[in-house]
């Protein structure tokens, strides 16, 4: 099986937030949450980059490291994935997570977050694949359906890659190959315990 | 004539045209073909090592979105899922152990004149509602507590997952609303017993002769409490703020600008504060039940036999038994 990952290439994001519209949408992610978002570091400034970020599916993932009722589990495609039915909303994998992957429906006051959620890399949740409750839950499951992320697979720029973490470091091997330049996997070493030489 | 000079007026127009962008060319053929627009770019690295976080500006309300990376929570982890295990459980199992030990050793301490048959009123029932108020609500904390560090190891593998995330999630709103009325019944002991708790030389006495847990430790003086309640009073006082203030930090997370730093911080203090502070609770439930007769009826009946007053607190009982009118004239010691 592969081992799934997201690898965003800062050198090419124009931060059009696309990928955040798109999962929005192909998720239906109420109002206030995200599952994924892009952060601009230095801004306006010279050496500016923006980095689109969700959770990055981690390798021996903290979240699910801390979760009092040991609700996440991983598929074999490396995928962290998380039970609803089983979240208390406790709020600790977001003080875990390097990433503030981790969302609460609700702003948490008396401990009343409500049931995480967070980017399932388009693989749905524990219910049957492509049923009416996992959609309602986790949202469409694309993984079932052979395809990617929506997020990387509608990117105007191909800056977000998705997919498999030996081809994907491949393109970007290559690219960075080609232009002479690149600023690196953000996130990478964080979350794989690894970076891509180049 | 008007065409002709329309007709001219195109012609110098494409010249001039012609002319500028053959000028342009050159100059756009001199530009480096190879320019690395990453020379100047932010880095990953660089931006971790001086702040451990990468946080820069979004488009969406949730301004916690900004920080695009936290390594430090992979140490939060650490803490809660070994360090925090590891002080739990050598401060809990550990003084455990230590009352077996000591109560294999000393036994129930008795009451050496044995009963009087006459008793003296020790707590009055505001007293003994505040204490067991206290009580109730500690227990239940320090279960839920527990609950959220060792439930998964330890109560999970025993039931199915479902019920134990219905029995965790009931905990966890039992652990934030009894924190109410637990911050109410340490806020009116402090209140209601803090004349009482002030250090006095009898305390040093007391404190120098161990309290008189010895086989032969005999009975050093006391007021209406002793040098070790009053340590346990100002431990639950201060402890029991401690617990109050982080608590409530955690049940009203990211407020007043809280980032997560102060949030993992937040928990930090809670769980080892927490961990102590049960361990302190079961050493005074031991010493009021099983490690003291005639100890426990002081907060169930409020009232104590007299000898055990007189072994146990003679300083308290001086004061108690003086005549009214007298005990005024007397100077304050």
């Amino acid at each position: 099986m592969a081992r799934m990952k997201f690898l965003c290439d800062a050198d090419r994001c124009i931060e059009c937030n696309a990928c955040v519209t798109a999962c929005k949408n192909e998720h239906e992610v109420p109002w206030g949450m995200n599952r994924r978002r892009v952060v601009t570091l230095n801004d306006g400034k010279p050496g500016e980059r923006s980095i689109s970020m969700a959770c990055m599916h981690c390798t021996d993932a903290p979240c699910a490291a801390v979760c009092p009722v040991n609700c996440f589990y991983t598929t074999a495609d490396a995928v962290v994935l998380h039970n609803k039915d089983l979240c208390i909303g406790c709020g600790y994998c977001f003080y875990a997570c390097p990433f503030g992957a981790p969302q609460y429906p609700k702003v948490g006051n008396f401990g009343s977050r409500g049931k995480m959620d967070k980017c399932t890399f388009c693989a749905g949740g524990p219910e049957e694949d492509g049923s009416k409750e996992e959609y309602e839950k986790y949202g469409a499951n694309r993984l079932a359906e052979g395809k990617l992320p929506l997020c990387a697979e509608m990117c105007s720029t191909k800056s977000l890659l998705a997919g498999d973490g030996d081809v994907i470091a491949q393109i970007y091997k290559e690219r960075v190959a080609k232009r002479g330049y690149g600023s690196g996997a953000w996130g990478w070493q964080t979350a794989y315990r690894e970076t891509i030489a180049t | 004539m008007t065409k002709f000079i329309a007709c001219l007026r195109l012609i110098a127009g494409v010249l001039v045209f012609v002319l500028m962008t053959g000028l342009a060319g050159p100059t756009n053929a001199q530009q480096p073909n190879s320019v690395n627009p990453n020379a100047s770019a932010v880095k990953e690295q660089q931006l971790l090592d001086k702040l451990n976080v990468v946080k820069g500006l979004g488009t969406i309300p949730d301004t916690k979105s900004y920080v695009l990376e936290h390594p430090a929570g992979r140490d939060w982890r650490v803490f809660h899922q070994v360090t925090l295990k590891w002080i739990g459980g050598i401060a809990i199992l550990g003084m455990l152990a230590l009352l077996v030990v000591f109560y294999l050793w000393r036994g129930t301490i008795r009451i050496e004149a044995g009963r009087s048959g006459r008793t003296i009123v020790r707590f009055n029932g505001f007293e003994r509602f505040v204490h067991w108020l206290t009580a109730t609500t500690f227990v239940v904390l320090g279960i839920t507590g527990l609950n959220v560090t060792f439930g998964r190891s330890l109560l999970l593998p025993l039931m199915s997952p479902e019920a134990f995330s219905a029995w965790s999630e009931w905990a966890k709103y039992a652990h934030n609303y009894l924190s109410f009325a637990f911050t109410i019944g340490v806020v009116l002991m402090f209140l209601m017993w803090i004349g009482q708790n002030f250090p006095t030389k009898a305390d040093i006495t007391w404190f120098k002769m161990g309290g008189g847990m010895g086989k032969s430790g005999g009975h050093p003086p006391a007021y209406k409490f002793n040098g070790g309640q009053k340590l346990l009073y100002w431990l639950i006082v201060l402890g029991g703020a401690a617990m109050i203030i982080s608590g409530y930090m955690l049940m009203f997370p990211f407020y007043g600008g809280l980032t997560v730093d102060n949030m993992q911080l937040a928990e930090i203090f809670h769980g080892i504060v927490g961990m102590l502070f049960i361990a302190l609770i079961i050493a005074h439930i031991y010493v009021g039940t099983l490690g003291m007769e005639g100890a426990f009826e002081a907060m169930s009946q409020g009232t104590v036999d007299l000898n055990w007053a007189k072994e146990h607190h003679p300083l308290w009982v001086e004061e108690e038994m003086a005549p009214k009118g007298a005990a005024r004239t007397q100077p304050a010691e």
